[in-house]
């Protein structure tokens, strides 16, 4: 059974003359275990289908199902945030200016259910790599990267099996990026965690997914293995085009 | 541990514990308010005005209500009256002391009263949206549409003169500005990020309003209740002139003025002295609230 499964997936924005169709059809499946990339260019629809799945982006159609459970509007309930969380791109903007790491980490445990609050903010802000004096730091006290870490403790605190890292990078300093990507590979591996990833960076993808979809306009035009990409055989014109393009002189390698 | 000192206790950048951390976030808000020189001038004066209302049968000089018809209108100065004596020779020292009380008691329930009703209200209405939005925006816009006097005169005349009434009826009048306050506050918050990411983990839009957004929404409240202050205390002032707030012979700041009013030009002192009175406590709550934002601004706060 698939662990993220979506089929003639269309998202839309505003109504009537002013909707503007932000997905068309997409359709790809997530395995258990796996790590799937998104890529595109800006406005292709990408972060939208993240969107969509999290109930974010209210207006869609189409088949959504997470471990076989289809979903349905943009309600969702507790179980779906149990087991589905996501990192946000701009960890500026995704961590409340007023509370501290403890308060954010805490609601968060707090609003899944756990008792022993205290042991796990410790154990979070150990496997995120951010000590205990981070605890009780406010996030205008962090660095980005600190505050990505931060994020990704937050998303990790329900214990979900599936991650939804909506350009989880993009955000940061490439020196930083490096440490984020390779903390983001080792709790994948630590906790048996399902990536789906958007990015449109593609040495990130080559080094994080297994798989990957491309995106143009909204449309998918091609799943294509990692391994593919790393040989640069596309099949569809557009994604060897954005393979070129990645490695054109100037530009960095994977 | 043991070496250390209260302050480096309270300035460390590793708190240990909840109760540290809030300790010492607290310690860092009090000094960089401590920093502030004119917040620090209207503190000073609101803990005076405080302990003067608080000890008001101690330090006046007088019965504020002993009338004394030989000795009216006595200038400033005079022996036994420092600021003289009203039209019926009440010593004014002595009123304004105890008046300080009532006028603490109209600001604080107003203050409390008015931005928690804007602030519930433009919060539900901002982060609800549709149709609760229309309504309760539409209700905003009726009351703004009234003059406030006007509108807070209808409210105590339905419910009858009196200092209760009157806080009620100023509260009633005052609430739609914060709303909208709050409202626009709230329409930038419950966009972004973190309340995405608050609600994914489920929280409930009660917990998201309460928790998240108005910590958020207060600082600006606050700098608008501080602003608010001379209208909220002038304004019942009003209404005591008009015979529906403070009845007389109550030392109500603003009923002394409108009494003082009819001997301005000869007897200046006995409409100036509570008009400054007025003046001091209206300085005071905006210098206060100036450095009360800056301290509480999330932007900069704890630097």
């Amino acid at each position: 059974m698939s662990m993220i499964e979506i089929d003639g997936l269309n998202v839309w924005f505003g109504h009537g003359p002013d909707r503007v169709d932000a997905v068309k059809g997409a359709a790809f499946t997530v395995e258990p275990g796996e790590s799937f990339g998104l890529v595109g260019e800006s406005g292709s629809g990408k972060s939208t289908i993240l969107r969509a799945i999290t109930g974010l982006a209210p207006d869609w159609s189409g088949r959504i199902s997470i471990g076989g459970r289809a979903l349905t509007g943009h309600k969702r309930d507790r179980a779906f945030y149990r087991q589905v969380q996501m990192v946000f791109q701009d960890p500026y903007a995704s961590l409340h200016p007023r509370h501290s790491v403890d308060q954010v980490l805490s609601e968060t445990l707090q609003l899944h259910g756990f008792r022993d609050i205290d042991a796990r903010v410790v154990r979070l802000l150990d496997d995120v790599g951010l000590g205990q004096k981070f605890r009780f730091r406010y996030p205008h006290q962090l660095s980005g990267g600190q505050r990505q870490r931060v994020a990704i403790a937050r998303a990790l605190a329900g214990e979900p099996e599936i991650v939804l890292l909506d350009e989880p990078t993009s955000a940061l300093d490439v020196s930083v990026q490096a440490e984020i990507l390779n903390l983001l590979t080792d709790l994948r591996e630590e906790h048996k965690l399902t990536y789906l990833m958007v990015s449109h960076d593609l040495p990130v993808i080559g080094h994080m997914c297994d798989r990957l979809a491309v995106m143009k306009d909204g449309e998918i035009v091609e799943v294509m293995a990692v391994g593919a990409l790393r040989a640069m055989q596309a099949q569809h014109p557009y994604s060897q085009s954005l393979l070129e393009a990645s490695i054109a002189p100037g530009s960095r390698s994977a | 541990m043991s070496d250390m000192t209260l302050r480096q206790w309270l300035l460390t950048d590793a708190p240990t514990s909840r109760r540290h951390a809030r300790l010492a976030s607290l310690y860092k808000g009090w000094l960089s308010l401590r920093s502030n020189t004119m917040a620090m001038f209207g503190l000073g004066i609101l803990v005076a005005l405080l302990l003067m209302a608080f000890l008001a049968p101690i330090l006046a000089p007088h019965d504020p209500y002993a009338q004394d018809l030989a000795n009216r209108l006595l200038p400033l100065g005079t022996e036994g009256h420092v600021l003289g004596t009203d039209s019926l020779g009440r010593d004014i020292l002595s009123r304004l002391i105890h008046g300080s009380r009532i006028t603490l008691y109209i600001v604080t329930l107003v203050a409390l009263i008015a931005p928690l009703a804007g602030l519930l209200v433009g919060t539900i209405a901002g982060y609800t949206g549709g149709w609760a939005d229309v309504v309760l925006m539409r209700i905003t816009d009726i009351f703004l549409a009234f003059p406030r006097l006007v509108l807070a005169l209808a409210f105590v005349a339905a419910l009858g003169a009196g200092i209760e009434n009157a806080v009620l009826a100023i509260s009633l009048t005052a609430w739609p500005p914060y709303a909208r306050i709050a409202r626009a506050e709230t329409l930038t918050i419950r966009s972004s990020d973190y309340i995405s990411a608050v609600r994914l983990q489920g929280a409930n839009p009660i917990r998201i309003i309460t928790k998240h957004i108005w910590p958020l929404c207060i600082s600006s409240l606050i700098v608008r209740v501080t602003l608010d202050m001379a209208g909220i205390i002038l304004a019942a002032a009003g209404l005591g002139f008009l015979g529906l707030g403070a009845q007389p012979p109550s030392p109500e700041w603003g009923a002394m003025i409108s009494e003082g009013r009819r001997f301005i030009l000869d007897h200046w002192w006995v409409a100036t002295m509570p008009g400054l009175a007025i003046f001091t406590v209206s300085l005071a709550f905006n210098l206060l609230g100036d450095g009360l934002r800056d301290v509480l601004d999330p932007k900069d706060g704890g630097q």
